[in-house]
């Protein structure tokens, strides 16, 4: 018994502190970002012909699908013509404003080829659920641009709800846009003219 | 030849009779939109601005992206900020911000001398950053309401606050005192192509994400206008859950 609580004890002091913490909004920010960088910097397709393709695959299933909560992002960019949805339509518009969302991200991102990214003290307490992170892009040439981020805590993980490009919510600018569609054509029309869009090809 | 400020003054005249056209435009087989209600008018202007920038504009850009290197293309960027740093000076104190006003004016006078004339913009790496400032925002701290979203024949996305600021800032555009005219419209053509040219890559974020062009460029000019008016901390709107 001894030996087992010995062992116990020692595998305990082993394990370091840190790893049991969850991160800072800041770090999870500082994070993604960073290996969305990584992945733009050691692109050759990217880099040496400016074809964004395998790049944008890579951010989506490394960085994306992993660290976004798409769901809230859905139902934030729809605003009060969400909850005109059934369970089945939201979760079809959860996954089609996902693919919008995902191709408008990182086409933001792959404009850079060599970008700094700045990362400003984010101002909260400890008991916040949700949090602004606010870094700035930076490149030689190019006005730095601010990009926000809202996260918002989930199981012990700060999950991106919301992202900022200069002022302008890639999430929110679709409001007036949803009611117009609802409007016109129900929530049915909403998905049909998100999966038409998500359907044409990108332009090179 | 008619003296530059007057073709601008004709040229607003005229847009202003544009607006009050707008109003009697019908807007389709859409549904009316009560936070557009020059819908219709403004889509045909923002087709007809479109058809331009593909036609004229864009094309310039491009050639003139690829043909002028990169640091000369900065140099007259920096050359054009240096300028509208004044006016953006003018609009801070307007709006009572003396200290972001101080540091308006020393990034002029830094610029246009350590800067050699505004070609190298020195202002930035000593910490005066740049502002963002014009007639449009200032009128809004005043307390002017935002009226209609409107959109202008080649000036594109206003609303009619914005009309009355692009109107009192052109008479504080130094570029507009220059003199032969002929040089003052070059100027302008200049600064036109190369702020388009620095639009080139940020079209591609539009095109990714844009369902219907039109709303898609409406709503982020009205969310970059809130952001602006209150310098990158609009209020929060109201979730709704």
């Amino acid at each position: 018994m001894k030996k087992l609580f010995g062992l116990l004890l020692a595998l305990l002091l082993a394990t370091p502190v840190w790893a049991t913490e969850a991160l800072t909004p800041e770090m999870q920010i500082k994070n993604i970002t960073n290996e969305v960088l990584t992945i733009i910097r050691n692109d050759m397709e990217l880099q040496n012909n400016g074809n964004t393709g395998p790049a944008i695959q890579l951010i989506d299933d490394k960085v994306l699908q992993p660290h976004f909560n798409f769901r809230h992002m859905t139902s934030l960019g729809m605003g009060k013509e969400w909850r005109k949805a059934s369970p089945e339509q939201q979760n079809i518009l959860v996954q089609e404003f996902k693919t919008l969302l995902v191709r408008t991200y990182s086409n933001a991102l792959t404009i850079y080829k060599n970008p700094t990214v700045d990362f400003k003290p984010a101002r909260y307490q400890p008991t916040d659920t949700e949090v602004l992170v606010r870094t700035q892009v930076l490149q030689p040439g190019i006005k730095p641009v601010d990009i926000d981020y809202s996260v918002e805590k989930l199981e012990n993980e700060w999950k991106v709800f919301d992202v900022v490009v200069a002022g302008v919510s890639l999430v929110t600018n679709y409001r007036q846009f949803f009611s117009q569609e609802v409007r016109d054509g129900g929530v049915e029309g909403a998905i049909k003219s998100l999966q038409a869009k998500n359907q044409s090809p990108e332009k090179k | 030849m008619i003296p530059t400020h007057s073709s601008f003054r004709l040229v607003l005249v005229a847009i202003l009779l544009l607006l009050l056209s707008a109003c009697a435009t019908p807007t389709g087989n859409r549904s009316p939109n009560p936070d557009d209600p020059w819908e219709g008018f403004n889509r045909s202007m923002f087709s007809f601005n479109e058809g331009l920038d593909r036609a004229v504009i864009k094309p310039v850009a491009k050639g003139y992206e690829a043909i002028v290197p990169t640091p000369i293309n900065n140099i007259i960027t920096n050359f054009f900020n240096n300028i509208d740093d004044l006016m953006i000076a003018v609009n801070n104190l307007l709006q009572g911000k003396i200290k972001e006003s101080v540091s308006d004016l020393s990034r002029v006078v830094l610029n246009s001398t350590l800067g050699i004339g505004g070609l190298i913009d020195v202002a930035t790496g000593m910490t005066f950053e740049k502002h963002e400032e014009d007639f449009g925002q200032t009128f809004a701290r005043w307390g002017f309401g935002e009226g209609a979203y409107v959109v202008l024949p080649v000036f594109g996305s206003r609303t009619v606050r914005d009309t009355f600021g692009l109107a009192a800032d052109l008479p504080l555009d130094p570029v507009t005192w220059v003199r032969p005219d002929g040089l003052s419209l070059s100027m302008v053509g200049v600064r036109q192509i190369d702020a388009r040219a620095d639009l080139l890559s940020t079209e591609k974020v539009v095109e990714a994400g844009a369902i219907d062009k039109y709303s898609y460029l409406r709503d982020a000019y009205l969310q970059r206008r809130q952001y602006l008016i209150y310098d990158g901390q609009p209020p929060r709107e109201e979730e709704e859950k």
